[in-house]
């Protein structure tokens, strides 16, 4: 059993991470990243099996892709504490000449990163293709993935979904980051979407609800209950219930910090409401 | 004057597709993938010899290249067959952010490209592919002349380690190349010596060119036919070589002016060697239904347009 008190740490640090670093620069997506805080922080802390270093092809282990990349200062932040790369180079976050590019990208080389992502909608393809290279390789470690609620709209989702039940893709879990909101606002105003389970049941995949997303203990349960549908001829959904910037009381709740930085006051008040715990970078 | 036998008529996708099966023989990492066209692109040998390599997707291009692109993180080498319309233009963000910005080892391969698909008309038949395709940064771009030649392609981009675009088309159009002949990636294979003029063409529009040269050479007009199959990169240093000598040249591909092969060459000259150039290629329209032959005649395609631009371009010497 982890340690939870480790994992809010770890997540308290992180969100501090999100706020400096999208302040630093004056852009980026802090709302998206602050929602996922917890699921990432589980993701590579416990729920996922890896190798020490980076290796690419990442045989003999669990692997991850991020397909709504603009959630990238969550993910840097993650992996960078999670030791793929030096917590001071978070600094660079979009900066020139930076591996930490606005948007994922295997491009700069920077470990940890097997795709590009951004770009919305792609990113179960490649999940999926990933998933299916690992049974031909006789590697029995799962492919995980994360999905915006809005990003579903792109029509590629729907393409792969289709795919991946009528090829019995049983070695991936999906999870879908369903905090209700998108640029132009909640995505019931901007397009209903409708029952996800439902949907993603009518096209054969099993789903597991986690209701509270921004909680470690929850998620932990509801990834173990995910984990062990594994292998049973069916791809796994994981809806997983989040409040967008959770965590710092006046981004909750809204799609107003989608993509937009906090300024001086506000960057005080975030990190007010996040003690350090592991050191700022 | 070099000449060339036309050993019979045999359509590139074939050549294609008996690639792909000695692929699947001595690659093992070698894995197709394709959208609903298995006959059309030749892929029905590599999935009966290989149905756990073999990937049909259905109707769902942009869910294909996504896989593909997944797919060579564990050290697949995926081939993605559609036709040349659905491999470019309908999934150019996939392959833009997933393929090549990602730096992902696909092999997109795509046959029905150009106005000889024929009958089907001009939403099938695609003349920007080139453009859009050489236009991606890393991209490899191959346009193979005939089924000898798209075999060996074939099998030499499977050793060659990033993204490529192989196309291909769908007519039987003469074989003229060696049998099991070598293949190097971005290497202009010059086919008849001339001193007049240079004609650089690619894809089957190299047999029209030497078809052209021939009558050419009967009034007196002495033409270097050079076989461009890899327009990215492209081999300027066999250009300018020629240029250098016959002082104009004559570019010739079955696609758009604007984005193809002619412009690649213009480019090359207007930096290192300033020629004038005529442009065989189609003229920023769509094609239309007819048959390959009236249509290669239609838009301009054929040897006899490929020797109206020589003499075109001769008088602008």
């Amino acid at each position: 059993m982890p340690n939870i008190q480790e994992l809010e740490d770890l997540t308290t640090q992180v969100r501090r991470d999100i706020l400096r670093m999208v302040h630093k620069v004056n852009s980026g997506h802090p709302g998206g990243s602050l929602g996922c805080a917890e699921f990432f922080v589980t993701l590579y802390k416990d729920i996922m099996k890896t190798n020490d270093g980076f290796n690419m092809d990442g045989e003999g282990e669990d692997l991850f892709f991020l397909s709504n990349g603009h959630i990238s200062p969550v993910y840097y932040s993650v992996l960078a504490r999670s030791g793929y790369f030096p917590v001071d180079e978070l600094n660079t976050f979009r900066l020139i000449d930076s591996r930490l590019q606005g948007h994922p990208t295997t491009h700069e080389g920077l470990p940890g990163i097997r795709i590009a992502s951004g770009s919305l909608g792609q990113g179960m393809s490649v999940a999926l293709g990933a998933a299916q290279t690992k049974k031909l390789n006789n590697d029995n470690h799962l492919v995980y993935s994360l999905h915006g609620d809005g990003e579903l709209q792109e029509g590629q989702n729907w393409e792969a979904i289709m795919y991946a039940a009528g090829n019995n893709v049983d070695n991936i879990i999906s999870t879908i980051d369903l905090n209700g909101q998108q640029i132009d606002g909640s995505t019931d105003t901007v397009l209903p979407m409708g029952s996800l389970r439902a949907k993603f049941e009518a096209f054969g995949w099993t789903v597991v609800d986690i209701e509270n997303g921004n909680n470690v203990e929850a998620i932990l349960k509801g990834m173990a209950e995910a984990k062990a549908l594994t292998g049973k001829g069916k791809p796994v959904c994981v809806l997983l219930k989040t409040v967008m910037g959770n965590g710092v009381d006046f981004m909750m709740h809204t799609h107003a910090w989608h993509g937009k930085a906090p300024n001086d006051e506000q960057l005080a008040i975030g990190l007010e409401q996040n003690a350090e715990t592991l050191g700022d970078y | 004057m070099k000449t060339y036998t036309n050993t019979g008529n045999k359509d590139t996708r074939s050549g294609f597709g008996a690639g792909l099966t000695e692929l699947g023989q001595t690659n093992e990492n070698v894995v197709a993938l394709c959208a609903d066209l298995i006959g059309s692109l030749k892929m029905d040998q590599f999935k009966a010899n290989h149905p756990e390599r073999f990937f049909q997707v259905g109707i769902a291009e942009a869910n294909m290249i996504g896989l593909a692109a997944g797919m060579t993180i564990g050290g697949k080498i995926p081939f993605t067959g559609t036709f040349a319309n659905f491999s470019t233009g309908r999934v150019y963000d996939q392959i833009r952010q997933s393929v090549a910005y990602s730096g992902k080892n696909v092999k997109i391969c795509a046959s029905h490209a150009g106005v000889t698909l024929g009958e089907d008309g001009a939403t099938h038949q695609i003349l920007e592919d080139i453009g859009l395709m050489k236009m991606l940064p890393g991209m490899t771009v191959i346009n193979t002349c005939d089924y000898n030649q798209t075999k060996a392609a074939t099998l030499a981009i499977a050793e060659h380690n990033g993204p490529v675009y192989l196309r291909f088309g769908r007519p039987k159009v003469a074989n003229f190349t060696p049998e099991n002949g070598d293949f190097e990636i971005g290497k202009a294979v010059k086919l008849t010596e001339g001193n007049d003029v240079t004609i650089v063409a690619t894809g089957h529009l190299v047999w029209e060119a030497l078809e052209a040269s021939k009558v050419l050479n009967e009034v007196g007009i002495s033409a270097e036919v050079i076989n461009i199959h890899t327009i990215k990169p492209l081999d300027d240093k066999a250009i300018i070589e020629s240029v250098s000598k016959t002082g104009c040249i004559v570019t010739a591909e079955e696609h758009n002016h604007l984005g193809g092969l002619g412009e690649s060459v213009a480019r090359a000259l207007a930096l290192h060697k300033p020629t004038p150039q005529e442009f065989v290629a189609t003229n920023d329209t769509f094609g239309e239904s007819g048959t390959p032959a009236q249509l290669m005649a239609k838009y301009g395609l054929d040897r006899d347009a490929i020797q109206n631009a020589v003499k075109k371009v001769l008088k602008r010497k």
